[in-house]
């Protein structure tokens, strides 16, 4: 087990190297490697979604793919989406309309979340629900998170039209 | 003179106070991803625990091997009960005056009981030496029903003397626990076999579990240089677990700081003391090194707190009419391998008592058998105060069942046997005096907002269609009226291992008119950063945004018994109010002396005292803070700071009414939740926004319940529903909306007349749905089915019925 791998990733917009097992778990390898403690693990079945990340563009859980099938693939968690003085529209959409309460699942719901909206950016309520399946909440029961999610659209798109 | 701006009404707006929606200040950092959970929690040198587990249900141990385990290259430490028997912690005491083993002593009682604690550099080498870890195992005959247990010659607890009493009082079996009752029963089937109508139903409410998304786990970090230990956990109650973890190991209390940071959802889960806390204070101890231990979601489904598992006989009496007279209920419960309920100590079965619900019975009798199986001990209390679910689903199903039996309306029959308003406060048959309610009003605004009437000839009209072929979806009108009995509780009949259920606050002003306030209780989700700063805005009129509130570590926060059970508006909400005033008390005095009048000759107006009767003249909160820091004021303490430890009086007894629309196809048993209503009156109302967040995440978890959520065993005691993949929790495309109202009826005796609300909706809430699938199918004879309905059993209700032609 000791033969470790070169692995190099570009997270949230910054190269980063380290050795890991190949059988080390993409979540295990940015929580414990990259100390990016924001994607949490609830399942380990891919069922629950806390472990949401972007790569290469997609949605992934990244509790079930091992850092191994990641190297070389650029990699946005929910530390890369906003920083404290510019927060990403959703990440005020979800305190705005409280579609969080304890924020266990959060990071994974509003990676997911910013992902729907590129896909879809004008999404129907059952397109919002349908597409935010694969997160599982058990504090809100989602309603305020669709409503989160639609009015960070509404707000994204005003915006867009604004700039054009 | 003073400036007169702000007026009062942006003064009173700035301070954020009660009755507002205060956006969250939790959410800054959980949106960013900075939140600071149990697994977060990295420290240097840290190892990792892992457990291995028990295959078997029901097993003797012959020989434990942990030679290969400990060759491997990484693993420090395997502990097993030999190991742990020296220090005495190979067993540990319940909540429920039971004990439990930490790790397997000669034998295993359950699947995913814990067998051997291995300690590694990491996870992986910790899994990897859990494989190799050889445990000889001798199978045993397995009781997975507690009817059979109580009649079968297999003896579970070996460690049990036979005949002996038990925590509550006499054994009638080797695998009986207690037998716990209230009420008259005698005069109670003296009034069943008197009446005029009698309904009975024997209902199984199933085995099922919190499932936070966040699972259990711990890190202990023992410093042997200064002999202290730091525990950081996922713990509902830190102070009990530093009072448990000082009691079990024998390390001064003082020396022992217990930290619950962030936690991710709690529902029950994390009031419990779990083997992996006490084995990775072991390792700790044993190794010199912090010890981290967290649950996979297998485990946790599997070994930690299931809920429910009550077997409810009910029978209820009534005149021609529908009036009530009399209520017998007798519950067979399944307590697992260990009596490990979180409950009251004096209380065995929780507050199944109050299963008369929110009707006026003269007269009842409940008995509880707890009875030992081969299944995992818990008995938590899953979004509810202790056994309340429970007890409401059995009264709202009798309901039903006796509106059947009566060929009458179920709302009507629920409206005529309502506790009257002006019978509160009310003392029920079963010994609980309700504080306050008006359930008629509640009843009649609920009903009139989803047109009842209208509703009730919808259905009518869909069962003709569907009797001519039309349709072959059925349709369901669920109700369900709730009293809930939560804010435990008076000290005087309320403990938990001894400590009495008080609570506390703890208030600092600063010189600068900011705050810091800090509790006894913690927040799993509920926002207790947001709500409490607004208590304690509108009683200090120091502005929300400017008050810090902490809870959680024991080194820093005032003793106090956690969060569970509605209890932290109930007990630390009215402990806060409380500490404020005496903030208040004294700032009028410093306030007088500054406006140079008598103290009576002053009073509070938001966020400052005036002169009574000359409103120019006053100081404000902020002024008297700085004062209170900075002058030599005669007779008078410096400084501004107040502690509140509250022993509340009584519960508090929130209520509701919930009602629900639902398709049902009888093909494929699929039920399409319509509508959903939910009228909740929980007092006075802190934070609107969290009020309708709790609700539509209560019923969400109610619906999961009803719909299909299980922890289920074979024969052998195999979990069959061990993983996500069978464990149901409703995505967003399964959840439908929710409507929210409410009315207030404060409750008298609590200072800001607050009750409680987070758990309400889910006991209302799993009535109301298992309600409104069983009335799709009442046309069609059924009487009672048991939940969870999932499409199978729906499906299967449906063709029992004859419905597939």
């Amino acid at each position: 087990m000791s033969d470790k791998m070169h692995i190099k990733l570009k997270v949230n917009g910054e190269d980063r190297e380290f050795l890991a097992e190949p059988r080390e778990l993409l979540i295990y390898a940015l929580r414990e490697h990259l100390d990016l403690t924001g994607p949490h693990v609830g399942c380990d079945t891919s069922h629950c979604g806390a472990c949401t990340v972007t790569i290469d563009g997609k949605s992934v859980k990244s509790c079930t793919m091992f850092v191994a099938q990641a190297n070389g693939a650029e990699i946005t968690t929910i530390e890369g989406i906003g920083q404290p003085d510019a927060l990403h529209v959703l990440q005020e959409s979800f305190r705005e309309h409280h579609g969080l309460q304890c924020g266990f699942c959060t990071p994974g719901m509003i990676t997911r979340a910013t992902k729907l909206l590129e896909e879809n950016p004008d999404p129907t309520e059952e397109d919002i629900r349908f597409g935010m399946a694969g997160n599982i909440c058990r504090c809100t029961g989602y309603q305020n998170i669709v409503k989160s999610i639609q009015a960070a659209a509404t707000e994204m798109n005003s915006a867009k039209e604004a700039a054009e | 003179m003073n400036d007169m701006t702000p007026d009062r009404d942006d003064r009173s707006a700035n301070l954020k106070g009660m009755g507002c929606s205060r956006k969250r200040v939790e959410d800054v950092r959980f949106t960013q991803g900075k939140g600071n959970y149990v697994d977060d929690v990295k420290l240097p040198g840290m190892l990792h625990g892992d457990f291995v587990r028990s295959p078997y249900a029901h097993a003797r141990i012959k020989s434990i091997n942990t030679e290969a385990a400990m060759a491997l290259d990484g693993v420090v430490a395997v502990l097993t009960a030999e190991d742990l028997a020296p220090l005495n912690l190979h067993w540990m005491p319940t909540l429920a005056g039971d004990k439990q083993m930490v790790l397997a002593d000669g034998k295993v009682l359950f699947q995913g009981q814990e067998v051997a604690f291995v300690v590694a550099r990491d996870r992986y080498v910790a899994a990897d030496a859990v494989e190799l870890v050889e445990v000889d195992y001798e199978e045993l005959p397995v009781l997975v029903d507690p009817f059979e247990a109580l009649q079968s010659d297999v003896v579970l607890r070996e460690d049990l003397e036979p005949g002996a009493d038990g925590a509550h009082g006499p054994r009638k079996h080797h695998n009986h626990i207690f037998l716990w009752e209230a009420g008259d029963e005698a005069t109670t089937n003296q009034v069943l076999e008197n009446a005029e109508v009698v309904a009975e139903e024997t209902m199984y409410y199933h085995r099922t579990h919190p499932c936070p998304l966040e699972t259990c786990g711990s890190v202990a970090s023992m410093d042997k240089v200064n002999g202290k230990l730091t525990l950081w956990g996922t713990f509902q109650a830190p102070h009990v677990v530093r009072t448990v973890a000082s009691l079990l190991s024998g390390i001064e209390e003082h020396n022992i700081r217990v930290i619950s940071p962030d936690i991710g959802g709690g529902f029950g889960n994390k009031v419990g003391v779990y083997p992996g806390y006490v084995c990775s204070i072991v390792a700790s101890i044993v190794t010199g090194k912090p010890v981290k231990w967290i649950e996979d979601r297998m485990e946790n489904l599997m070994s930690t707190a299931f809920a429910r598992d009550y077997w409810m006989t009910g029978r209820i009496s009534a005149t021609k009419e529908g009036k009530i007279t009399g209520l017998h209920c007798h519950v067979t419960a399944d307590h697992g391998a260990f009596d490990a309920c979180a409950d009251p100590t004096k209380y065995p079965a929780g507050f199944m008592n109050i299963c008369t619900g929110s009707y006026d019975i003269p007269v009842a009798y409940l008995g509880v058998d707890g009875v030992y199986t081969n299944k995992a001990p818990g008995g938590v209390s899953y979004r509810c105060s202790f056994r309340v679910t429970e007890a409401v689903y059995f009264i709202e199903r009798m309901i039903e069942v006796l509106a059947i039996e009566l060929n009458m309306d179920a709302a009507e029959l629920r409206r005529i046997n309502f506790i009257k308003k002006e019978q509160f406060p009310y003392k029920a048959a079963l010994g609980w005096e309700y504080d306050s309610g008006d359930y008629h009003t509640a009843w009649d605004k609920a009903l009139k907002t989803v047109e009842y009437d209208a509703l009730r000839r919808e259905q009518a009209e869909r069962i003709e269609a569907f009797k001519r072929g039309e349709t072959r979806k059925l349709m369901g009108i669920g109700l369900s009226f709730f009293t809930e009995i939560v804010g435990a509780g008076p000290v005087k009949n309320c403990d938990i291992l001894g400590m009495g259920m008080f609570d506390s606050c703890e208030i600092r002003i600063h010189p600068t008119g900011s705050a810091i306030a800090r509790l006894g209780t913690i927040s799993q989700g509920q926002g207790h950063a947001t709500t409490f700063a607004q208590i304690l805005a509108s009683e200090t009129g120091i502005p929300a945004d400017s008050i810090t509130i902490e809870e959680g570590d024991t080194d820093t926060a005032p003793y106090g018994l956690g969060t569970y059970g509605s209890r932290s508006t109930p007990v630390a909400g009215a402990a806060t109010a409380l500490a404020g005033r005496k903030i208040r008390a004294k700032a009028q005095m410093i306030a007088a002396y500054l406006l140079e009048v008598h103290d009576d000759d002053v009073e509070f107006d938001v966020d400052r005292f005036v002169v009574k009767g000359a409103p120019e003249r006053f100081k404000t909160m902020k002024e008297i803070a700085y004062a209170a820091y900075n002058q030599a004021i005669p007779g008078v303490e410096p400084g501004l700071e107040a502690v509140s430890y509250y022993d509340p009086p009584n519960m508090t007894y929130p209520f509701g009414a919930y009602v629900c629309v639902m398709d049902i196809d009888v093909d494929t048993g699929v039920p399409e939740i319509r509508r959903f209503y939910a009228l909740d009156d929980c007092g006075t109302r802190i934070n609107p926004m969290i009020i309708e967040g709790q609700v539509h995440g209560g019923l969400t978890e109610a619906l999961a319940v009803a719909l299909g959520q299980e922890i289920a065993y074979d024969d052998l005691g195999n979990v069959k529903t061990g993983t996500l993949m069978d464990f149901f929790l409703p995505t967003a495309w399964e959840t439908p909306n929710y409507e929210t109202d409410h009315t207030v009826t404060p409750s008298p005796h609590h200072p800001i007349g607050a009750k409680g609300v987070g758990e309400s909706p889910h006991v209302g809430g799993v009535p109301c749905f298992s309600n409104a699938v069983q009335d799709a199918f009442r046309a069609f004879g059924l009487r009672h089915t048991h939940m969870p309905h999932d499409h199978w059993r729906i499906w299967k209700t449906a063709n029992d019925l004859g419905l597939h032609g």
